[in-house]
């Protein structure tokens, strides 16, 4: 996907110098292996920062609620559908947003190669089919499609539901995809092997907040973890807290989680913090029908009653 | 101070006896990164490792700390009396522990060890600290100790150094702690003979040598202060900051702390636990005015503090020590080696 | 080792409700170890950390005066979990209070000069302090005039007015009292704010001090003012209210540039504010 690049740079140097958008956001190359940083530019001059690889995993449309001004944005698939959620929660108008869309191929998981790796690597490159890792041990080029981010390797809304331009053709999306194996597992287990599954899962957790500011929907003023009249949850690494606030956050989620990854990409003790919402994400499905994002002029479940909602709670 | 040689699984043998006794702490291997965690039956200590996920600062000011507790109970006559909780502060060992690492705790320690208050938890848990420091033979490539006052074999900060030569430690004490530590493990020592001093010195130029990323510093002192507070690259430096706690959790330099009342029906503590001046929430007043409440201004508090404020105030040098956690796991890639650029070479227009 | 973080236990021996709408109550303690009132011996200025037992804690400015012996008082505002439950506690309940904590009004400086004490709302705690300390017959002699201004949105929602009242009265001190409206007619005093009273009075800079203590947006008018009557920065003296957890200069929360509100200060000269960073 490094051919988007000029791409992405006209577009945005167009935008600009006609007046059609008042900032543009998009990434900058990293300053380290596998990472790259959201950028917003402002000016013509600066149009030659942006970039795209297969290291922009960070959901641009985290950046975009409750902005005013005329905005050009970079989508892929999932971000897209983020932003008409956005839309729909009102976090920001149609008529403000130039969107250029990226047909993504899916973004390389950085742990991943970490951890398959020999040695600290120094430098990652790569192309249409291989990425290319140099280590301190030495050089090896992958299929990139062996370490595409979880999300990335079960997507199948690899293209931008919603865009003013594309900066490519359309991708195939992947067909006969099974989203939720790993989900079914859990929920085949007994409740105490549950409770041991998610206490080893978060475990490590710190605290830090990375996946719920990562997190595009997550925009709430103050987030029920930092209420203190009254406080719902501790502040301190109590299993329980922290629990509670991993679950309460999917709950937060449901029917607005697009599957974008920036959670588990942000997660510094690499949790695998989509086990939360994909389950989420399976009930909406299941129980009405719902996938998050896909137009907007849908209203999400949570949002409308229907006659022949599911009710088989009402015992 | 002395200096010996010991065999590495003589070595690895003493710290599991020394284990038994007393807790120590070493680099443990947890899968994907490495961590510090107390040794025993079951958890092993591994150092080949480059540098842990979390910093060491967690064994002097853990995460949740409880500073006191007290009754809620209306039948109990000392109700309500903020009370100290007893604790036993005995002797650990942190073994394994990088010097940029140790540098940071010394600069830590000006902030809890002040002629008007000493912070007596911080301080208690470092007084029982044993340090023994493991020298860097391989940097990681995003490592800039050396410009921030430290280095790979730098010995501030340690009550002794290793230095891996293969089989074998060369271990040299730099404190009485580091000596007695010595003597309870170097039970199958040698004296370091001249070759061993040798090898160190070889694998101590080759690790200063390997140190490519630096960050200037020069200037930063003599920068006016609200000058560099008003500069104009904030707002670019802040764009993309998404507000989460992850560099000040993995900063060794960082120790802003919250203190928390948690109740269980007639019983409570008080808590303390880690804070970010990156979180929102972090200096709002009673009243709802919040001094910082736009991003902007608690990335550049937080870049400002560390570089700068810290720099004017205890005439210590920077708050940062180089160890790259931040730049390596900043969830945006914001990487404060630009800042330091920034900042130094800033000039008011 | 000294625990700066463990509170003196204390008991509340009377509890005031200072304004009409309630929102200010008045606190006074006694220490429950007798010794403990000696090591918490304080000056005007100071701040204390007051500690609920399963809320938290909060810093709130010392109003008495060090010459009041055997109490402490403290008029807190109620806005959160800790001063809400604070406001519902009891004469007889225990609470703790940590201090003193912060820098105080530098009194020795103060020593020989004009004392011009412009106050509003609630802010007006500290400055009860130093008006009872100054008012005080060993410590009269040392300043020379003393001007108080001080203002609130109503006469309802003035505090300690009784005492003011009665300074009022006194010769050795110049009071003028103001409100920003009322229909009371038995209010006497002035109506308007405090800014525009302050230029009504107009204190003279010569060897003169002012210190100043109220909401943000009464500072940001009145500092013009004392501007325009030729007042120097290093002459007016600010309080600062910030969030703080520690109060002892160590958690970080109150850092501003290179200061800690509650070391550092509170107590800065406007000519060391003009120097920090304007986070407050």
């Amino acid at each position: 996907m490094i051919d988007y690049v000029e791409k992405i740079r006209e577009a945005a140097r167009r935008l600009l110098s006609e007046g059609k958008v008042d900032v543009f956001i998009g990434f900058r190359k990293g300053t380290v292996p596998m990472m790259s940083e959201p950028a917003l530019i402002s000016d013509v001059s600066q149009v030659d920062d942006l970039w795209w690889d297969s290291n922009c995993g960070i959901n641009l449309a985290n950046y975009i609620t409750k902005r005013t001004d005329r905005v050009g944005i970079v989508a892929k698939g999932c971000d897209s559908r983020n932003i008409v959620t956005h839309i729909v929660e009102n976090q920001i108008k149609k008529e403000q947003l130039h969107i250029v869309g990226v047909p993504c191929r899916g973004m390389i998981d950085r742990r991943r190669i970490g951890s398959s790796v020999e040695g600290e690597i120094l430098e990652v490159t790569e192309d249409a089919s291989l990425v290319t890792v140099k280590s301190s041990n030495g050089q090896k080029a992958y299929d990139r499609n062996e370490f595409l981010q979880d999300n990335c390797s079960i997507c199948i809304h690899r293209n931008p539901v919603i865009y003013d331009e594309l900066v490519a053709d359309p991708v195939p999306e992947q067909e006969n995809v099974d989203r939720y194996e790993d989900i079914r597992k859990i929920e085949a287990m007994d409740p105490a092997s549950k409770h041991e599954f998610f206490t080893k899962l978060i475990e490590p957790c710190i605290r830090c907040y990375a996946c719920r500011n990562a997190c595009p929907q997550c925009y709430c003023p103050t987030c029920f973890v930092d209420e203190s009249t009254p406080q719902w949850v501790g502040k301190s690494l109590d299993p329980t807290d922290t629990m509670t606030f991993h679950f309460l956050r999917a709950y937060h989620l449901a029917g607005r989680c697009t599957d974008c990854g920036a959670c588990e990409r942000a997660c510094p003790v690499s949790i695998k913090v989509r086990t939360f919402t994909k389950k989420l994400e399976k009930d909406a499905l299941e129980l009405f029908g719902w996938e998050t994002g896909m137009s907007i002029d849908n209203r999400p479940p949570l949002d409308v009653y229907r006659p022949d909602d599911p009710n088989d709670f009402i015992k | 101070m002395s200096e010996k040689i010991i065999a590495k699984e003589q070595f690895l043998q003493a710290l599991k006896q020394l284990s038994n006794q007393q807790a120590v702490y070493a680099p443990v291997n947890e899968g994907e990164f490495y961590n510090y965690k107390k040794l025993e039956d079951g958890v092993e200590p591994d150092f080949t490792f480059q540098n842990t996920r979390l910093s060491p600062k967690g064994l002097i000011q853990p995460q949740s700390e409880r500073m006191f507790e007290y009754s809620l109970d209306p039948g109990d006559s000392e109700a309500n009396v903020v009370k100290e909780i007893k604790r036993d502060y005995g002797p650990q060992a942190i073994v394994g522990i990088r010097p940029c690492d140790a540098k940071a705790i010394q600069l830590v320690k000006i902030n809890f060890d002040t002629p008007e208050f000493r912070d007596p938890f911080w301080l208690k848990r470092y007084e029982a600290s044993t340090l023994v420091g493991l020298a860097c033979n391989d940097p990681c490539a995003s490592c800039f100790c050396s410009t921030t006052g430290s280095g790979p074999f730098n010995e501030e900060g340690l009550d002794a150094l290793m230095t891996d030569l293969g089989d074998s430690f060369l271990i040299k004490s730099l404190t009485e702690k580091g000596e007695a530590f010595l003597k309870t493990v170097g039970a199958g020592a040698k004296d370091a003979q001249a070759e061993d001093k040798r090898k160190k010195e070889e694998l101590k130029g080759k690790a200063e040598e390997a140190i490519r990323s630096e960050v200037p510093t020069a200037k930063l002192r003599e920068q006016d202060l609200n000058a560099l507070f008003d500069a104009p690259f904030w707002e670019d430096v802040a764009f993309s900051c998404i507000n989460c706690g992850t560099c000040t959790y993995l900063c060794p330099t960082c120790w802003c702390f919250d203190i928390q009342d948690e109740v269980n029906n007639l019983k409570g503590l008080r808590i303390r636990n880690w804070d970010a001046c990156m979180f929102p929430l972090f200096t709002l007043h009673g009243s709802g005015h919040n001094p910082r409440d736009h991003k902007v201004q608690r990335v550049r508090q937080r870049f400002m503090h560390k570089l700068k404020y810290y720099v004017d105030k205890y005439n210590n040098g920077v708050a940062c020590v180089g160890c790259g956690r931040c730049v390596q796991y900043c969830p945006v890639n914001i990487d404060i080696r630009k800042v330091f650029r920034y900042m130094n070479d800033y000039e008011a227009r | 080792m000294e625990n700066p973080y463990l509170p003196y236990p204390v008991v509340i021996d009377k509890i005031i409700t200072e304004t009409e709408d309630r929102s200010l109550k008045s606190f006074r303690f006694v220490f429950k170890n007798p010794g403990d009132e000696e090591k918490f011996a304080y000056n005007p200025g100071q701040f204390a950390e007051l500690s609920v037992a399963g809320k938290g804690e909060i810093p709130i400015g010392i109003a008495s005066s060090p010459t009041e012996k055997g109490f402490v008082l403290f008029t807190v505002n109620k806005v959160g979990a800790v001063t809400s439950f604070l406001h519902n506690m009891k004469e007889g309940d225990v609470m703790g209070i940590r201090g003193p904590m912060g820098n105080w009004y530098p009194w020795d400086e103060l020593e020989g000069k004009n004392v011009v004490i412009i106050g509003g709302g609630f802010a007006f705690t500290t400055l009860r302090s130093s008006i009872i300390y100054m008012l005080h017959p060993d410590n009269r002699p040392k300043f020379k005039d003393i001007k108080v201004i001080y203002g609130a949105r109503t006469p309802g929602m003035l505090l300690y007015k009784d005492e003011i009242e009665a300074w009022a009265q006194r010769d050795d001190i110049d009071v003028y009292l103001t409100v920003d409206a009322t229909n009371d007619p038995s209010w006497k005093h002035r109506v308007g704010f405090v800014p525009a009273v302050t230029e009504e009075v107009a204190p003279n800079p010569d060897n003169t001090y002012a210190l100043v203590c109220g909401p943000p947006v009464m500072i940001r008018f009145t500092q013009p003012v004392l501007e325009r009557l030729g007042f120097a920065p290093g002459q007016i003296i600010m309080s600062l209210e910030m969030r703080m957890k520690c109060g002892i200069g160590m958690c970080g929360r109150c850092n501003i540039g290179t200061e800690y509100v509650c070391k550092d200060g509170p107590v800065f000269t406007l000519a060391q504010l003009n120097n920090m960073p304007k986070e407050y």
